[in-house]
């Protein structure tokens, strides 16, 4: 059972850094829905409640999401769904429940870098960066790849403001179950980005697959050479939901489905 | 830790520890609606309302309750009668273990939803769970009883 044995509010972003630097046993806590089914036993959990991160806004270039946003804000949020369609509500509205989805922050989702995530693939696919208090703004591509930030603290998501079409495509074995395999995929002025979660590994951009139907003169005539490719590019595995095999399979055909979705 | 809360209406301090979670709290507290299903955050069953929007308390720490309003089924006795005819009425009610977190989520639909479909609805409530019933009826009973309360609105 996941425990710590103190609580510390933060008033500012500098005191919770600080504070999380004093012991390695020290932890920021998001919606502590995941984090609670391990048994760690913490120092020190620090609760960023009171810092007023919790906002969907937009400045001339990005839509910020602070990081105590919530997947139901996400899920239902005005802003996201004029520029980026349906593809936040469609990807986060079967996670568990509004009680689940109430609680679960961005932050601590995109910071722990969940391979099962079904947001990841999405912000991924939409060109999002990341803010980070000590480490500043960086891709979340090259974030999800950097092995060495451990101790900062996500403070926000930008997704860069552009109106574009897009498609999730996921299937799973019961309603509200974790995804066997997701896609995220944008079509901005008929540049396609394509993302891959729930591998089982974490998410990533399948850079061939774009590049094929990128370069292509009719996206809709390459679809079929993407299906073949993507499989090769993107590493696929089995766990307890899906075997590698079926994965493949899988893959090929939402990719089919998502590209349709966002040409037509 | 000393958490200051508000339950029901009525401003309560309760000496808590800092890891507790919201759903041991309130047991101890004596407000044994608020039922232990899962403990993993997937049936719904300790659903209650946190400043009127419904959350897990199995995954809410207790300490950021602190300065909040917490609502179990018991602050609504007049809609949760009310939803139990309904229920009763459509044989949507069996053993009623889950329905305190099903009504109360219920309730917060109604709130937050203005005329909803049935796929808003079956997606509000997809993390309520039911071992027994099954969700059609529970479905029937829903739109029912929204109908009641647009009835008593116009």
């Amino acid at each position: 059972m996941f425990s710590f044995s103190k609580f510390f509010l933060a008033s500012s972003l500098e005191e919770a850094y600080t504070e999380l630097l004093k012991n390695k046993k020290n932890i920021i806590l998001g919606g502590t829905s995941y984090l609670r089914m391990g048994n760690t036993p913490w120092n020190t959990g620090i609760d960023l409640s009171n810092l007023n991160l919790n906002y969907i806004s937009e400045t001339e270039e990005f839509i910020n999401i602070g990081a105590m946003t919530t997947f139901r804000q996400l899920e239902t949020n005005i802003l996201l769904k004029d520029f980026f369609g349906d593809i936040f509500n469609v990807a986060l509205r079967d996670i568990i429940g509004v009680q689940f989805r109430s609680n679960v922050t961005v932050g601590a989702t995109v910071f722990s870098k969940y391979g099962f995530s079904d947001l990841i693939p999405v912000l991924l696919s939409l060109d999002a960066k990341v803010k980070l208090f000590n480490g500043g703004i960086l891709s979340l591509e090259d974030f999800l790849n950097e092995q060495n930030i451990r101790k900062d603290i996500l403070v926000e998501i930008l997704i860069p403001k552009k109106y574009c079409k897009t498609s999730f495509q996921c299937v799973r074995k019961s309603k509200t179950d974790y995804s066997i395999i997701n896609l995220a995929i944008c079509n901005f002025n008929n540049k396609i980005t394509i993302a891959v979660g729930s591998r089982p590994g974490k998410a990533m951009l399948a850079k061939k697959t774009m590049a094929i139907l990128n370069l292509s003169e009719n996206i809709e005539k390459e679809i079929v050479n993407a299906m073949k490719h993507i499989g090769d590019e993107i590493p696929l595995d089995s766990n307890m939901r899906g075997s590698k095999s079926y994965r493949e399979l899988l893959l090929s055909a939402l990719l089919r489905k998502g590209i349709q979705e966002v040409l037509n | 830790m000393l958490l200051t809360t508000t339950i029901n209406g009525r401003k309560k301090e309760i000496l808590i520890k800092d890891d507790d979670y919201l759903l041991d709290v309130l047991r101890k507290e004596g407000y044994l609606s608020v039922k232990r299903g899962c403990d993993t955050g997937a049936c719904g069953l300790c659903t209650i309302l946190l400043n009127g929007s419904p959350i897990l308390s199995c995954s809410t720490l207790a300490a950021r309750a602190h300065g909040k309003q917490i609502s179990t089924i018991e602050n609504f006795p007049k809609e949760a009668k009310t939803f139990a005819s309904y229920m009763t009425a459509e044989g949507a009610e069996q053993c009623g273990f889950c329905s305190p977190g099903f009504t109360l989520t219920v309730i917060a639909m109604t709130k937050e939803l203005q005329d909803p479909t049935d796929d808003e609805i079956m997606h509000y409530l997809n993390g309520n769970l039911c071992r027994c019933s099954g969700y059609i009826s529970q479905l029937r009973a829903i739109r029912n009883f929204m109908e009641e309360i647009k009835n008593e609105n116009c």
